[in-house]
């Protein structure tokens, strides 16, 4: 097969795609945000629980390609525990990591995420990759309306 | 099949003659939209290398040259559906504005508060919302006929939706979302039997199927060139004359007129009335180039071996575990809407594409269906006539890496 799909569907992405974690609903939450990407139909809900500046737990529902849920899987395990301007730069590094060149693939803060750097390769599959980001940022700047891709 | 010669059918496509991501060029998205033989693409360049002029208004001998292309393209569209007359030809950008048009001028004309549009529940978008729209303007409301598991609308529940209020019905000849073949004859006589005229939505029907629009008695008909192997931005409304004389312009502008002053403007006779402005004239002609295509290979033919194609391609991926065929009706065409248990339409789409193999994955501009059938999307392979047993053979194969990936 194809060595950029082998990149691209690596066995921690199907894994977390087929057994998203922390897949769940969060009563807790004081942050629920809908994202929608009208082009595919992905759609998931994402929980946070904010204390103090710090994301103290992360859950998300929802369906969608193994790219969006994986990725989102990945995120909710990444976020825990750091604070939301970490999560803002966060977000901004794993934005370049799949749309640009020569991004800073070895940036620390990304640690597993740097799996979904195989999307790059993958240009319409970029807004699966970060529909559950847009998300988050939407859900941190505290919007109402939810979050769409297009 | 005798007289099918594929080979000399595919070298008359330029775009399948190339290779993506390495392999040869599969293209399995003919639903979205079809590829362009040479005729097509020469007629458009021989157009804008001789004849290019404006229509209907120059006395010069290139816009004479334009305007007999285009009315003869006209006439091609209306031998081609079997319409009684050219005048019932309006030239469009597709089915979605044929659809608008009627939605627009008729509706403004004969739908009221409390009338009744009915509608299937497989319809393309393109079907629903213009109707969606004036039921807003009008206080209309939309009826939608049900359809069984395999995607056969159910007609005792179509028939039992007219009532005194029904005022129009849209439906789908063939659905672009499950490929099934709708019985529009029985339907428009169970319409007429109820004196509500019919528009067919035939967007999809065109490229593989016979249409008489006179024998169907339907009212109005919507085409889109593009669908069959034709320019795009192009197709047509049919409607029949009496109905068309007797509806409201739908835009205003040149050409739909006969007379202009401040105080009151006659419109042009049918059916120019409704092609306001300068149309797209070199998209007619390849219109019209495209049909003159379909008539040489000859439809019997197409829709003989798309059906060969339809039936060896559900034989086989009836074979592979997990995958499930949406849209099962027992007449339909090629097209195979499908789901393939732990892999997402997406997916599958992306692992396909890498291998040359062009399907489309989301929900096919038909949302109703996929939640009729509560599947957020599904993978669709659409047949066309230049497709081939071997390309079926690569689709399968490529299903089978799709589950080893992630099965
Ligand atoms: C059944 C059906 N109706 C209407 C349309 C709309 O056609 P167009 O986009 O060419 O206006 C399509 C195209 O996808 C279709 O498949």
């Amino acid at each position: 097969m194809n060595p950029e799909l082998r990149e691209l569907y690596q066995q921690v992405i199907i894994d977390h795609g087929k057994r998203p974690r922390n897949f769940c609903k969060l009563d807790a939450a004081d942050r629920v945000m809908d994202g929608y990407n009208p082009l595919c139909g992905d759609k998931l809900t994402l929980y946070l629980k904010i204390d103090a500046g710090i994301i103290k737990d992360v859950t998300f529902q929802g369906s969608g390609c193994a790219i969006s849920m994986a990725s989102a899987s990945l995120m909710s395990e990444h976020l825990k525990g750091k604070t939301v301007e970490e999560a803002e730069n966060i977000f901004n590094s794993f934005h370049a990591l799949v749309t640009e060149d020569n991004a800073k693939a070895k940036d620390q803060q990304l640690g597993k995420l740097t799996i979904l750097a195989g999307v790059k390769e993958f240009p319409v599959r970029v807004k699966c990759a970060t529909l559950a980001w847009h998300t988050l940022v939407g859900a941190l700047a505290g919007k109402q309306e939810p979050v769409s891709t297009e | 099949m005798v007289n099918y010669d594929i080979d000399k059918i595919r070298a008359d496509f330029p775009v399948l003659q190339q290779q993506v991501h390495g392999h040869p060029l599969v293209y399995l998205d003919n639903a979205a939209t079809t590829q362009k033989p040479q005729t097509v693409i020469d007629t458009l360049v021989a157009y804008y290398s001789q004849d290019n002029a404006n229509v209907h208004r120059g006395v010069h001998a290139l816009s004479e040259r334009a305007t007999a292309n285009y009315e003869a393209a006209r006439a091609k569209v209306q031998q081609f559906i079997h319409a009684k007359d050219p005048s019932e030809i309006v030239f469009v950008r597709g089915a979605s504005e044929a659809i608008n048009l009627v939605a627009n001028s008729y509706g403004q004309a004969h739908i009221r508060a409390g009338d009744e549009i009915i509608i299937t529940h497989m319809e393309h978008h393109s079907n629903i919302v213009p109707w969606q729209l004036l039921c807003e303007r009008t206080g209309a409301n939309l009826k939608i006929a049900p359809i069984n598991d395999a995607a056969e609308v159910d007609l005792d529940a179509y028939t039992q939706l007219f009532s005194a209020n029904t005022k129009l019905v849209a439906c789908a000849h063939i659905s672009n979302a499950l490929g099934t073949i709708n019985p529009i004859k029985t339907m428009i006589q169970i319409a007429h039997d109820h004196n509500v005229p019919v528009l067919i939505d035939g967007a999809q029907a065109a490229p593989h199927t016979h249409i008489d629009v006179q024998a169907l008695d339907c009212d109005f008909y919507a085409l889109s060139a593009h669908k069959m192997y034709g320019p795009t931005g192009i197709g047509a409304l049919y409607a029949k004359a009496e109905l068309l004389d007797a509806m409201p312009p739908y835009q205003g502008g040149g050409e739909m007129i006969t007379q202009v002053t401040f105080a009151k403007t006659t419109y042009n006779k049918i059916p120019f009335k409704f092609e306001a402005g300068t149309p797209n004239i070199a998209g007619a002609i390849g219109f019209g180039a495209a049909i003159d295509y379909l008539n040489r290979i000859g439809l019997t033919n197409i829709a003989a071996h798309e059906h060969e194609l339809l039936n060896y391609a559900t034989n086989a991926v009836n074979r592979i575990p997990g995958l499930k065929i949406i849209g099962t009706a027992k007449d339909k065409i090629g097209v195979l809407s499908f789901t393939l248990e732990e892999a997402h339409p997406h997916d599958i789409g992306t692992v396909l594409d890498r291998q040359g193999i062009a399907i489309r994955a989301g929900h096919h501009c038909a949302m109703p269906v996929m939640e009729r059938f509560n599947v957020p999307a599904t993978a669709r392979a659409s047949f066309g006539l230049y497709n081939t047993f071997a390309e079926i053979d690569k689709l399968v194969a490529a299903l089978e890496d799709v589950r080893s990936l992630f099965a």
